[in-house]
C-alpha cells in the first residue's frame, strides 16, 4: 500500500513535513505520493473535522438523515439515482443501502425550513422515488472519530518512569 | 539512645540503593511547565482500549467487588492458558499452572521469595529493568549481571552467560525484548541459552511483558523448547501490548508445584489481584487482539523514525527489534550518558533516561521512549539534533 495512504488512513493530523519525517521520505517525494492518489481517484480531499454546535451562526444548520426508497431501472439499476440525488449542493453523502430502504442520504441545509423544501420539492419529486423518510439529527457526540464532549483526559503519565 | 527513626529500617533495605530514575525524575519534575518533551517514560502513550474500559465499569456496575481464587478468576486462567498456547506455544493447565498477579513485578518479586535462599546466586542480563538486582537483594540473593552489548544489538549470547556464570548459581532472569535496550534473542541464540540452562541445571524467569511488539521475525519464549517449560516461569502480563500499565496486571504459569509455593506467597502478601482488572483483562484477551496489531504497526514506525533520526543526528543508534525504547550510544557527542541527559534537559528539553540507570552496562547510553506521538518524537529529534550538533562544537556539557 502507499506509505503516505496508510498514515492518512490512521488518521493522524500530520503535515506533508511531518509525514516525510515519520516516513524517511522528502516533502518532494510525500506530494508525488499525494499527487498518485489523487490522480488514482482514491484521495479525494482534506476537510477540517468541526463540532459546529459551539458556534453560534454555524449551529443553526439543520442536518438529516434521509431513508429513501426507490424503483430500480432496467439497466441502471440504483446508479443513475444515486449520481442524480448526490449533486445535490444539499446532500453531504450518499450511500446504497442492503434492507428496508435503499439509498441513506445525509443533508445540511441553513434552516428546518430548507431541508423540509429540499426533501418535498426537489428528492421526493426525482422520478422513480417511491418514498423518503426523514431524520433531523438534534445532537452529535462522535464526528469522524473525534468525541465532540467527554473525551480522554489530558495525560498524566509520569514524565520518567522505569 | 538514639531516637532517629531510621534505627527501625532494615538493613538490607537502609543499604538498598535508590533507582537512578528516581534522581532524574526528580530532575525533570523541577522544569514543570517549561514545555518538555518526555522520552523518559516507561508506558504506552495510548489509553487502554475502550472496550477494555467498559467491561471493567459493567463488571463494577453488576457488583463484582469482591475477593477473586487467590490464583486469579478461573475463566480469566483459562483464557491465558489459551493466549499463551497460541502465540507462546506452551501448554498451561488453568487450573495449578497459572497465578494471576499484581502485575509482572509482583510476579517477578514472588518468584525471588519462593525460589531464593539467603545466598542463592541469580543471572540476569544488564543493561536491564531497574527492580531486577534490588529485588535479588531483598531476599539476601546474589545477583550476577551478564553484560550485554550494542554490538549484538544487545541480544544476550551464551558466550557472554558462559563467562560469567559461576559455581553454584540457580536461576537465570530474562526479559526479551530488554527494557531498556530493545534487544531480543533470535531463535538460534535462545536455543543456545536454552542448552545453557539445561547443562547448568538454571531455572529460568523469563519476562516477556514486550513480547507482542517485536517488530523483526517473530518472538520466540524460552518456555517453547524441549524440556524448558519444566524450568521455566513464564511471566506475562498486560500493560505494554494492552496499554494497561495503571490495571496492575500480570501473570505467572509455570510447573504445578513451582506455582504452588508462589501462590503460598501471594496468598499471605497479596491474597489476589483487582477483580476488576482482573475483568478488564478477561476482555483485553478476548477481543482485543485487533488493538495490538494497530498498536504494534505505530511503534514500528516511530521506531523506524527516530533510530533514524538519531543516527543522522550523529549518534550510534542500533535497531531495536522490540520493546518501545531506543538505546543510542552518546559516545560521539564527547559526553557520559549523565552529562548528556542533563545537558539535553536544560539546554532542549527533551528528557531521555541516562543509561546507567539500567546498571553499570548502561554506560554511554541514554534510553528514549518512542511511545509518544509523530509530533512529539519529530519535534524532541530536532532538538536532540540541535544539541548533538553543539556538543560537536564542545559546547554541550556546559551550554
Amino acid at each position: 500500500m502507499n506509505p503516505v495512504l496508510k498514515l492518512l488512513i490512521d488518521g493522524g493530523s500530520l503535515s506533508t513535513g511531518q509525514m516525510a519525517a515519520v516516513l524517511g521520505l522528502s516533502d518532494a517525494e510525500v506530494n508525488q505520493h499525494l499527487d498518485q492518489l489523487k490522480k488514482d481517484g482514491i484521495f479525494l480531499g482534506w476537510r477540517p473535522v468541526l463540532d459546529l454546535s459551539r458556534e453560534a451562526a454555524a449551529a443553526a444548520a439543520v442536518r438529516a438523515v434521509i431513508e429513501v426508497k426507490v424503483t430500480p431501472e432496467r439497466g441502471g439499476g440504483f446508479n443513475r439515482f444515486a449520481e442524480r440525488i448526490a449533486r445535490f449542493d444539499e446532500v453531504e453523502s450518499c450511500y446504497l443501502m442492503s434492507g428496508s430502504y435503499d439509498l441513506l442520504v445525509f443533508v445540511k441545509g441553513a434552516s428546518l425550513q430548507k431541508v423540509a423544501s429540499f426533501v418535498s420539492e426537489k428528492l421526493s419529486t426525482v422520478e422513480g422515488v417511491l418514498s423518503t423518510s426523514t431524520h433531523f439529527m438534534l445532537r452529535c457526540y462522535k464526528e469522524q472519530g473525534f468525541l465532540l464532549e467527554g473525551g480522554e483526559a489530558q495525560t498524566t503519565r509520569l514524565n520518567v518512569a522505569p | 539512645m538514639s531516637t532517629d527513626p531510621k534505627r527501625w529500617v532494615a538493613g538490607h533495605v537502609s543499604t538498598l540503593p535508590k533507582s537512578g530514575i528516581r534522581d532524574f525524575f526528580e530532575l525533570v519534575a523541577k522544569m514543570k511547565g517549561q514545555d518538555v518533551i518526555s522520552l523518559g517514560v516507561g508506558e504506552p502513550d495510548f489509553v487502554t482500549p475502550w472496550h477494555v474500559r467498559e467491561a471493567a465499569i459493567y463488571a463494577l456496575e453488576r457488583g463484582k467487588t469482591y475477593y477473586t481464587s487467590n490464583l486469579g478468576l478461573l475463566e480469566l486462567r483459562r483464557e491465558i492458558s489459551r493466549y499463551v498456547e497460541e502465540h507462546f506455544g506452551v501448554a498451561y493447565r488453568p487450573d495449578d499452572q497459572v497465578i494471576v498477579t499484581v502485575g509482572v513485578s509482583e510476579a517477578l518479586d514472588l518468584c525471588f521469595r519462593a525460589f531464593c535462599n539467603p545466598g542463592d546466586k541469580v543471572m540476569y542480563h544488564q543493561p536491564c529493568y531497574v527492580s531486577y538486582h534490588p529485588s535479588i537483594s531483598l531476599v539476601h540473593g546474589t545477583g550476577i549481571a551478564v553484560p550485554t552489548y550494542a554490538r549484538d544489538n544487545f541480544a544476550l549470547t551464551a558466550e557472554a552467560l558462559r563467562a560469567a556464570w559461576q559455581p553454584g548459581a540457580k536461576i537465570l532472569m530474562l526479559n526479551l525484548p530488554c527494557n531498556p535496550t530493545g534487544g531480543t534473542c533470535t531463535r538460534e541464540q535462545l536455543e543456545k541459552i536454552a542448552d545453557f540452562c539445561r547443562e547448568k541445571d538454571l531455572l529460568v524467569l523469563s519476562d516477556e511483558i514486550y513480547s507482542e511488539l517485536t517488530f523483526e521475525g517473530t518472538h520466540t519464549s524460552i518456555a517453547s523448547f524441549a524440556g524448558m517449560a519444566e524450568r521455566t516461569i513464564f511471566l506475562h502480563g498486560f500493560s505494554k501490548a494492552f496499554a494497561m500499565t495503571g490495571w496492575r496486571i500480570g501473570y505467572a504459569c509455570g510447573p504445578a508445584v513451582l506455582i504452588d509455593a508462589m501462590m503460598k506467597v501471594h496468598q499471605y502478601a497479596m491474597m489476589c489481584a483487582s477483580i476488576i482488572a482482573q475483568e478488564g483483562a478477561l476482555e483485553a484477551l478476548k477481543h482485543g487482539w485487533d488493538q495490538v496489531l494497530k498498536m504494534r504497526e505505530q511503534y514500528h514506525r516511530r521506531r523506524d523514525l527516530i533510530v533514524r533520526r538519531c543516527n543522522e543526528a550523529g549518534l550510534k543508534c542500533h535497531l531495536p527489534r522490540g520493546s518501545f525504547y531506543a538505546f543510542p550510544d552518546v559516545s560521539p557527542t564527547g559526553l557520559t550518558e549523565k552529562e548528556f541527559a542533563v545537558g539535553l534537559l536544560e539546554q532542549e528539553k527533551v528528557a531521555v533516561v541516562p543509561g546507567t540507570a539500567f546498571g553499570e552496562n548502561g554506560r554511554g547510553h541514554v534510553r528514549a521512549c518512542f511511545a509518544t506521538a509523530y509530533d512529539q518524537i519529530i519535534e524532541a529529534c530536532d532538538r536532540i539534533d540541535r544539541f548533538v550538533q553543539r556538543a560537536g562544537r564542545g559546547q554541550g556539557a556546559s551550554g
